[in-house]
């Protein structure tokens, strides 16, 4: 996704919680504190089964996390791994993501995003590929307009990043052979301008 | 592609299945094409002898004289129309109405028959509406080719229908407001010739300044949209949709996939290419009117302009909902408007005349509204009262005499002013003006509305319709300034 320009939420994985360590000991973009989970090729939805870790203040605490995150895999996730990134402070959460329609092929999306995602449902589609303009006017779409201004404290929203990570990901949906549907969800605002904390990428077992 | 000038400009008719009785498709068809004034000549085909309607019926196609029929409108049952399309196609007919059905949508042996009918129209170079649709109608040719009523004013609204149903709202509705019609054409089972092909006509057909589509069903959306995204930069194309789609959503992984709804979907392809999506019919058909009938606003400001009372109040409200901003008065707009009224006018927007308007204020104001340059759109309400008023007085008991007769000429002669105005100003400074007031459908024949349709100009029939029309036009504009195109 980062090789598209999605905006991707600085990350290291490890497979035991010596790796994730060591790893996260070399990598200067994650910095305590972080938050945990366990991933797999098969694991969609990571919240609902408990397997995520949010604010984990050090290494000690880091180590602790990562036994008892690799403790639930069950045989069906296959091969797991945890993955840590540095906290994400926003209070704004915004959703983007791609999914190929019967009707339509492959569309792009953004909308208000967080575990309500599905129950807000104040989403925008397009056909992939979309140019900056019909970014903006995905945006445009949305009826939470008030998600861009200046939200507690925090800055107005740099329309023109979030265009660019559309962009970026409708591109990622033109090129990616085989890809059925890729969620971005958290997309966060960070200083106004969006970070993804998470992906959920399905792939076409066909292609 | 083939060319549909011979299906909306046909120089000759030929009907087959014609037959005295008037409940009859063949009768129904007939009549309606005598009866709009069709100019061209008519060849009713029949195995009865005799004469329909005046005219001597002909016993086969084969009797029509070569070239002098482009069109065949069948109403003659499956079994024999492949035999009777070839000896049409052998006079010179290149496009024909199949209002017949007993094809795809009655079951196995209909579809096979339809399959044989469509690749027998590629065989011989014909264009194929339908089968299974009521009719094709054309106002430039004078043509009301259709099994079912009705036919409609002249106008520049191209309509083409997933359902024939929707063809005769919106004909009824040019009927009623006065706003009139290029072209409409039932698609029915849309076996050759579908939406986008009636579309690239409309496009560029010069009798068509918007075209109006119902949409029940879309079996290729992407192809879809790649050719209606050149289409709608060039004309406005309004779309009304029904029903969800057969392919509906896939079981979804994803967040994103369970929030693509069909609906979702579809509306965002619509914003994509500049379609004009409106929610139901009424306000397909009114959008469409405006289009056809308005210039293009620049931007998203209003200006509501009303003579009395709540209703601009109500559409300042109504904006609350759409894309366009009621905006303060101008601080020069304002003055200018101070030295036309008595000083309990509104002074803000909505600029409420607060009844102190006297016989050249209302054109005057809105001259000075439609013409300042931080206005994009204007909408004026309250026309009409005073020919309700002249209305009561003219029914009342004590018509003519105390001087009825006299207010009751001025009331009448200053609302017609009022829409001519309107028409002339929106025409002079390019910038849109709705007018609205319900009497357009309570009282139809108040000079206020009344001299509206007698322009060809849409009385909206509230303040929420009208600016409903306006943020059509406005997002419309917006899409098109958004791309580098001229708004």
């Amino acid at each position: 996704m980062a090789g598209y320009g999605v905006p991707v939420s600085p990350f290291v994985t490890g497979a035991s919680s010596d790796e994730v360590l060591t790893a996260v000991e070399a990598d200067e973009g994650v910095t305590y504190p972080v938050v945990a989970k366990l991933c797999g090729r098969a694991i969609a939805h990571k919240t609902e089964r408990g397997l995520v870790r949010l604010g984990v203040a050090d290494a000690d605490a880091l180590r602790a996390a990562c036994d008892e995150l690799l403790g639930r895999a069950v045989p069906e996730d296959g091969s797991v791994e945890v993955l840590v990134s540095s906290m994400v402070d926003g209070n704004r959460e915004l959703i983007a993501g791609l999914n190929d329609d019967p009707q339509f092929g492959m569309t792009v999306m953004v909308g208000v995003g967080g575990i309500l995602a599905e129950a807000i449902r104040d989403v925008s589609f397009r056909l992939v590929p979309i140019g900056e303009v019909d970014a903006a006017e995905m945006l445009d779409d949305l009826t939470t307009q008030r998600l861009f201004d200046e939200f507690r404290g925090e800055p107005e929203a740099d329309r023109s990043a979030i265009v660019d990570a559309l962009v970026a990901l409708s591109r990622l949906g033109a090129e990616e052979a085989g890809l059925r549907s890729a969620d971005l969800n958290p997309l966060i605002l960070v200083d106004g301008k969006p970070v993804a904390v998470d992906a959920l990428v399905e792939i076409d077992s066909d292609a | 592609m083939p060319d549909l000038s011979s299906l909306f400009d046909p120089k000759g008719i030929i009907i087959t299945g014609v037959s005295n009785h008037p409940g009859k498709f063949g009768f129904v068809t007939l009549h309606n094409l005598l009866s709009s004034g069709y100019e061209g000549r008519v060849f009713p085909v029949s195995r009865e002898p005799g004469a329909v309607l005046g005219l001597d019926v002909l016993g086969s196609i084969d009797d029509v004289p070569d070239g002098a029929a482009d069109m065949v409108f069948i109403c003659t049952p499956p079994a024999i129309n492949e035999e009777l399309l070839r000896r049409a196609a052998a006079k010179g007919v290149t496009a024909a109405f199949c209002a017949a059905g007993g094809y795809r949508e009655a079951g196995p042996e209909g579809a096979e028959a339809e399959t044989r009918l469509i690749d027998l129209c590629r065989e011989l170079g014909i264009a194929l509406a339908g089968p299974n649709g009521q009719g094709v109608v054309s106002t430039p040719a004078k043509m009301c080719a259709q099994i079912v009523a009705p036919y409609a004013p002249a106008g520049k609204i191209a309509i083409a229908s997933q359902s024939g149903n929707f063809v005769s709202s919106f004909l009824n509705l040019a009927n009623h407001t006065g706003v009139g019609v290029s072209r409409a054409v039932a698609a029915g089972n849309a076996s050759v010739l579908g939406i986008a092909d009636y579309l690239d006509y409309f496009t560029d057909d010069p009798e068509t300044a918007v075209s109006l589509v119902y949409i029940e069903s879309v079996e290729d959306g992407r192809e879809m949209f790649d050719r209606m995204l050149p289409l709608s930069g060039r004309k406005p194309i309004v779309v009304v949709k029904g029903g969800a789609s057969a392919a509906g959503a896939r079981a979804a992984a994803s967040h994103t996939g369970a929030l693509a709804s069909d609906d979702a979907v579809f509306d965002g392809m619509c914003r994509q290419a500049g379609l004009i999506r409106a929610k139901d019919v009424e306000e397909a058909f009114e959008a469409a009117a405006t289009f056809a009938s308005q210039p293009l606003p620049s931007g998203d400001r209003v200006v509501v302009v009303t003579t009395v009372g709540g209703w601009g109040v109500a559409a300042v409200d109504a904006m609350a909902d759409t894309r366009l901003d009621p905006i303060p008065l101008p601080v020069d707009l304002l003055a200018a408007i101070d030295a036309k009224l008595p000083p309990r006018w509104s002074k803000n927007n909505p600029i409420d005349m607060a009844g102190g308007e006297t016989r050249d204020t209302v054109p005057e104001i809105l001259q000075l509204v439609a013409e300042h340059p931080d206005v994009d759109g204007v909408v004026l309400l309250g026309t009409g009262i005073q020919s309700n008023t002249a209305a009561m007085m003219r029914q009342g008991p004590f018509f003519p005499e105390h001087g009825l007769e006299r207010i009751v000429g001025f009331h009448e002669r200053q609302d017609t002013r009022y829409a001519e105005a309107a028409t002339e100003i929106s025409a002079s400074t390019g910038t849109p003006i709705m007018v609205a007031t319900e009497l357009a459908t309570t009282d139809p024949s108040n000079p206020a509305p009344a001299s509206r349709r007698a322009a060809g100009q849409l009385c909206h029939a509230s303040a929420g319709r009208a600016i409903r029309s306006l943020h059509h036009l406005a997002g419309y504009a917006a899409w098109r300034s958004a791309r580098g195109l001229e708004v």
